[in-house]
């Protein structure tokens, strides 16, 4: 039913077709980041130096992958590839050490995310007259806004009421009788547990769907959750590098995100030997960026484990359909649905001197809830003997962490030498959450 | 001045035997303590014979600790008598930060160790001189 496409052409191109597509704007990609210092560099190396260099598409192999770090290391501006001028949208994600990664976006490139954005709403059956509760965070994350775009453009009314507040969410809910959520699962699951204390009922509530991201989950926990709401929920997948929520976009069939390849080439490969895998195999994930003109992204390493569905799926799209998420081949962590690297946490404990060497990470989570301990040994040497200081200690370490990686702490002090000292690699994080 | 020696300690069983023990071993003598507790950790304040010895060996042995100055004061022991101790330093306005005693049954002597905010408001000697109580000097406190 077309009804459920709302770019049927481009969403059921045939497989060549689309192809075809991707090719032609890889080149136009390949133009802009031969502007960066960066690309030029790494392009000419591996024999690109014009767009038409990319003969067929298996020449995006030919491509050096792009990492996190490269983002880093051009912080601020190094992979812009127009005139500021021309920008009309930054975000930012918080980077593996205090250097955050910055995405620009023209004009032209938010409207081409948007268009995205608005596939995967139709997809999941909602039309102008659903109402939309916006429950990601906004600002330099990019869930709040890509979303909000999204959904205006298909004609929703839009609440943008962002993350947080469950009294709040509920009773906006109620009173504008909500449809369609953007939520994360383990808040999804927390709401639930609260209602009773609010006095809302699911029957005061108009729940038809949930777009639910950031997070990954399991299909149990998917289930759970409609059945819990009485509601259909959709996957969906994004990273800021690649503009932000709606890579991929699960449709009516729900069985999991297509990956809309006329916008990005999707890689599957050997995360230790960087060679392709065939679909159906679990590999790292590699994007490479085709509607983004301000901040080329080519082969950029995700770092998350997945795998390429070979079969067809039963809506009619041909873009393929990506898993999800299997796990990372670093050691970031997703606590309540922000991205967290053991690395930010150190970087923040050693730069306290009445914080010994030792430290351990503790995840643990309650009502669908994580909860973050982080434990550390008072420095010896600098310990004065009052209780003020070690209050003013813990306050510290919370302050600064809630800083750098936006998420309240509980702090437990230890005695010197009390946590476990590691030899060779250290194992630092204990992860004792439930899976969702 | 009487030294007290403030031990960090996490609140877990053994944590204090831990203390008693390294002291033991070293041959010194407790004379007063206290506990005070902070759900997952605690300080273990504690008066000592050998306030210095019993810091290094500490230190020694991996515990966080420290010495700070504080006022051993002395008075009979008798009905309202720290009643009289804490309003007099109520008038001079002097604020109690931390304070912990004992009575000694056979000499009927009560002993108290206090920290004030503002130490040096006031001469504490002379304050409470006008009840008999003492402030002990270090040799009293200290004596071989």
């Amino acid at each position: 039913m077309d009804s459920m496409f709302w770019n049927r052409q481009v969403e059921t191109l045939e497989r060549t077709a689309l192809e075809t597509l991707q090719l032609e704007r890889l080149r136009l990609r390949i133009a802009n980041a031969l502007r960066t210092p960066l690309y030029q560099k790494r392009l000419f190396r591996a024999g690109i130096t014009v767009p038409e260099d990319i003969r067929s598409l298996e020449d995006v192999r030919k491509i050096p992958f792009t990492v996190k770090d490269d983002l880093r290391q051009s912080y601020p501006k190094g992979l812009l590839a127009v005139d500021m001028k021309q920008v009309v949208r930054v975000h930012s994600s918080s980077g593996t050490t205090g250097i955050p990664t910055v995405i620009f976006y023209t004009q032209g490139d938010l409207d081409r995310w948007t268009e995205l954005l608005a596939r995967g709403i139709v997809a999941s059956g909602a039309t102008a007259g659903d109402v939309f509760q916006n429950m990601m965070s906004y600002g330099l994350f990019t869930g709040g806004l890509g979303l909000h775009y999204g959904a205006e453009r298909v004609g929703l009314t839009v609440i943008p009421v962002g993350g947080g507040n469950t009294q709040r969410q509920l009773q906006i809910m109620k009173d504008f009788q909500t449809t369609s959520l953007h939520i994360t699962p383990s808040y999804l699951l927390h709401i639930h547990g609260r209602m009773a204390e609010f006095g809302i009922n699911l029957s005061d509530l108009s729940l038809k769907r949930a777009y639910m991201g950031a997070e990954p989950h399991s299909e149990p926990t998917r289930q759970k959750l409609q059945e819990l709401y009485k509601m259909d929920i959709f996957n969906c997948y994004g990273l800021s590098e690649m503009n932000g929520p709606g890579v991929a976009f699960e449709c009516h069939c729900k069985a999991d995100p297509h990956v809309w390849e006329d916008a990005y080439i999707v890689e599957i490969v050997d995360p230790a030997t960087g060679e392709p895998l065939p679909d159906g195999e679990i590999g790292e994930a590699i994007f490479t960026n085709l509607i983004r003109e301000a901040l080329p992204l080519l082969r950029y390493r995700t770092r998350d484990l997945a795998f390429i569905h070979p079969e067809p799926c039963a809506c009619g799209r041909t873009h393929r359909r990506l898993s999800r998420i299997q796990g990372r081949t670093d050691d970031m962590l997703i606590i309540n649905g922000v991205n967290v690297f053991p690395s930010q946490i150190e970087e923040v404990l050693m730069s306290i001197p009445e914080v010994g060497n030792n430290y351990m990470i503790h995840l643990t989570s309650r009502n669908g809830l994580d909860r973050l301990t982080v434990q550390v040994e008072l420095y010896q040497k600098l310990f004065t003997g009052d209780l003020s200081q070690i209050d003013t200690l813990k306050g510290t370490i919370k302050d600064r962490l809630r800083a750098s990686i936006t998420i309240n702490a509980h702090i437990e002090l230890h005695e010197p030498g009390a946590l476990p000292v590691f030899e060779g690699k250290a194992k630092r994080v204990v992860d004792e959450r439930e899976r969702l | 001045m009487a030294k007290q020696l403030t031990v960090f300690m996490e609140n877990r069983p053994g944590r204090v035997n831990s203390v008693c023990d390294i002291l033991e071993e070293q041959g010194l003598n407790i004379w007063a303590f206290t506990i005070q507790d902070r759900g997952d950790f605690g300080l273990m304040k504690l008066i000592v014979d050998k306030p210095d010895r019993a810091q290094l060996a500490l230190a020694d042995r991996g515990f966080a600790c420290a010495l700070k100055d504080v006022l051993a004061i002395i008075a009979p022991d008798k009905p309202g008598n720290l009643d009289r101790l804490t309003s007099a330093l109520l008038e001079k306005h002097v604020n109690i930060k931390d304070m912990y005693g004992f009575v000694s049954p056979n000499d009927r002597q009560g002993l108290c160790f206090m920290e004030f905010e503002n130490p040096d408001a006031v001469d504490i000697a002379e304050l409470v001189a006008q009840y008999d109580f003492r402030v002990l000097s270090n040799e009293e406190l200290y004596e071989l």
